[in-house]
């Protein structure tokens, strides 16, 4: 029992390192999709304190707008554009009609109030673009198809380029927000205001218009985030589950850290593809459901604040 | 204008703290109970079954769920893996032993869920907030995995589901297939009032000041002699006991068996947190607020939109559904934070004084 917890899967590891690497990358493709829905976590939670639930249904919600717009007659990069418009208008709407009367509350009610969006969200896209599941339009996003064998290590590993382009792309957003963040005007405000609210308002920033931009920079996040999701599999609304794992990402990376979204993705994506490939079998597989969460727990009871997160400190 | 205290002198401090200070209250509070032993004969088994026995089991695991986060300000998503825990314990302590009365094993099998409870509430000495809920949300995970990967618990049967079997009290089946509604409704009720009252009455005590005191501010709280592990676990537990005890009760007398996987899943514990938020944290009245409207409410635009003569499809009618319960949960909170629960204390306040504004 023990030989085969501890010892077998290493053993395995080492006998077959192409599988290895077809696992780890397997890994670090769900991986870079966590991290993408959590980056989107971490921007509004870091300007505005809302953990905002509904990123993973807004995620699906611009999938759902760009494939629906596309059925309709309207050419893949207009509906692209018309998309990121529609993305805009929602969170000027979030801004002006939920966070505003909600300012100054409990951070459990902004929360709830989040709970309500992702409830209108879901029935608003299926309301308009119907509730079966879609497929991604893939060719005419130009979106590479088709996979690469590699030969290495003595076996064969399969990538899809898709997941390759995925990933490329992800780095290039990660970088862009970065740039954003700290050499525009906008961006600096944004730090501001993750900073202190009140430092913030007290230099003149308007916290309205830092969050409408904030809800919106989180809002391409998931539209780039469902065009890849919805590319790999389809888009329909069984991706809010997939977006819970987010959660347990977040943990580890820190609920205010944009590194910590990306590593903590990594981790967990790579510690769930491995558990389940090398230690599943033992129980009868399917742990690939909790073992996120399990992992995220028994980190946290080392470390509270998370992996890059700020220091808690409490005071009386 | 009924509503008045004036005349009602309290003499005693234990009359002045009463749970129902006032005497209006009291018999209103009669009056619900009463009428609700004695009107259901008269509602139709469409009723009872769609609308009155979810009402109460919602309300149950509602309440059990506000002991935790509402009282001792712990946010939980568990609550659909811990009511499983005690639809399970039910199912197999009854196969087991099924010459013992049902409804001994439904009340024992809360324990059942507090023990689980207890153990993933651990981490909550460490954690709080919202890394907390992500921790339950493991204690969901795993028990949904459990309820479907370990065979033992559903008897190896072949299709997974809790099959609820025949059992009477005085000779009167109360639960499987030859129940009928309104006796299933009574079992039910009867279950409600009486944790309801244990509810009101650990919150009212030395208990529940504890957990308040915990939720508004545990370091502070320590520093006062309270012991965090004790009134943290303590929670759990409690609240767990309410949610497995509501588990085995809605396998048991309201679904009469199924797959527990789909029955359990993370979407009840969600639907129960926002019970617990739209009625009022913090507060027992609010858990039958909000279970009555998020349970009456699609219930409502499904079947009473239609009979008003406006034409809804299945499709189009869930959808509506979720735009409105979305739309009403912002809607409370941007109204009333605080729930429905104070929107009713409000209007109570209000009515006292009536008709003088101060």
């Amino acid at each position: 029992m023990l030989y085969s917890i501890f010892v077998d899967p290493f053993v395995q590891m080492v006998e077959l390192p192409d599988l290895l690497v077809q696992v780890l990358w397997e890994g670090v493709v769900a991986g870079v999709l966590y991290a993408l829905i959590a980056l989107g976590f971490v921007l509004i939670f870091k300007a505005s304190g809302v953990f905002n639930f509904a990123q993973g249904i807004m995620v699906v919600f611009a999938a759902l707008s760009l494939v629906g717009l596309h059925e309709n007659g309207v050419p893949a990069p207009l509906a692209l554009v018309l998309t990121v418009a529609i993305m805009y208008a929602l969170a000027w709407s979030i801004e002006r009609i939920v966070l505003r009367p909600l300012v100054n509350q409990p951070d459990i009610i902004l929360f709830m109030a989040t709970f309500g969006i992702s409830y209108l969200l879901i029935g608003l896209g299926e309301f308009i673009f119907g509730g079966q599941p879609k497929m991604m339009i893939t060719d005419q996003l130009m979106l590479p198809r088709g996979a690469i064998d590699l030969q290495i290590l003595g076996g064969r590993v399969t990538v899809q380029k898709l997941d390759i382009a995925a990933a490329v792309i992800a780095g290039m957003m990660v970088a862009l927000l970065a740039v954003f963040f700290r050499s525009t005007r906008v961006g600096l405000a944004l730090r501001a205001v993750a900073d202190s609210h009140k430092a913030a308002l007290s230099v003149g920033i308007s916290l309205n218009h830092i969050w409408v931009v904030v809800w919106f920079t989180a809002g391409l996040v998931a539209l780039v985030t469902g065009i890849m999701w919805g590319a790999r599999s389809d888009v329909s609304f069984a991706l809010q589950i997939i977006a819970l794992k987010a959660l347990p990402v977040l943990i580890l990376g820190g609920f205010t850290s944009v590194p910590g979204a990306i590593v903590g993705g990594l981790i967990i994506g790579v510690g769930e593809k491995l558990g389940e490939f090398y230690w599943g079998p033992l129980v009868g597989g399917g742990i690939e459901s909790w073992l996120a969460y399990l992992i995220a727990l028994v980190f946290l009871l080392f470390r509270p604040q998370g992996l890059f997160g700020e220091k808690i400190i409490e005071r009386i | 204008m009924l509503y008045r205290e004036a005349g009602q002198f309290k003499t005693r401090y234990e009359a002045d703290m009463a749970v129902f200070p006032i005497r209006q209250d009291v018999i209103g509070i009669a009056l619900i109970i009463a009428a609700a032993y004695i009107l259901p004969p008269f509602l139709g088994h469409f009723v009872i079954g769609t609308v009155l026995i979810p009402f109460l089991v919602f309300s149950l695991a509602a309440m059990g769920l506000n002991l935790l986060t509402g009282y001792t300000g712990l946010l939980s998503l568990g609550t659909a893996g811990f009511m499983g825990v005690g639809a399970y314990a039910c199912y197999k302590l009854t196969t087991l032993f099924p010459e013992v009365n049902i409804l001994v094993w439904i009340l024992l099998s809360g324990f059942f869920a507090a023990a689980v409870g207890v153990v993933f509430g651990l981490p909550s000495l460490r954690i709080k907030g919202f890394y907390l809920a992500v921790a339950t949300l493991a204690a969901q995970f795993f028990l949904e995995w459990c309820f479907v990967r370990i065979p033992w618990l559903f008897n190896y049967n072949a299709s997974g589901a809790i099959e609820v079997p025949s059992r009477a009290l005085f000779g009167l089946p109360i639960v499987g297939p030859s129940a009928t509604p309104l006796t299933r409704y009574y079992v039910i009720l009867t279950i409600v009032v009486g944790l309801t009252w244990i509810a009101s009455n650990i919150v009212h005590g030395r208990v529940g000041r504890t957990w308040m005191a915990v939720r508004d501010m545990d370091i502070a709280a320590e520093l006062m002699g309270i012991r965090l592990l004790r009134a943290k676990l303590l929670a759990f537990a409690v609240s767990s006991y309410f949610c497995g005890v509501a588990g085995a009760v809605m396998m048991f007398l309201w679904y009469g068996g199924g797959e527990a996987k789909d029955t359990f899943s993370i979407n009840l514990s969600f639907t129960i947190l926002f019970m617990v938020i739209i009625g009022g944290l913090g507060s027992l009245l609010g858990a039958f607020f909000g279970a009555a409207l998020l349970h009456l409410m699609p219930i409502f635009l499904k079947f009473g939109l239609p009979a008003m003569g406006v034409p809804l499809g299945g499709a189009t009618a869930e959808h509506l559904t979720h735009i409105m319960t979305g739309a009403l949960i912002i809607f409370f909170l941007i109204v009333e934070p605080h729930g429905l629960a104070r929107l009713w204390a409000t209007a109570k306040q209000k009515l006292r004084l009536w008709p003088f504004p101060h």
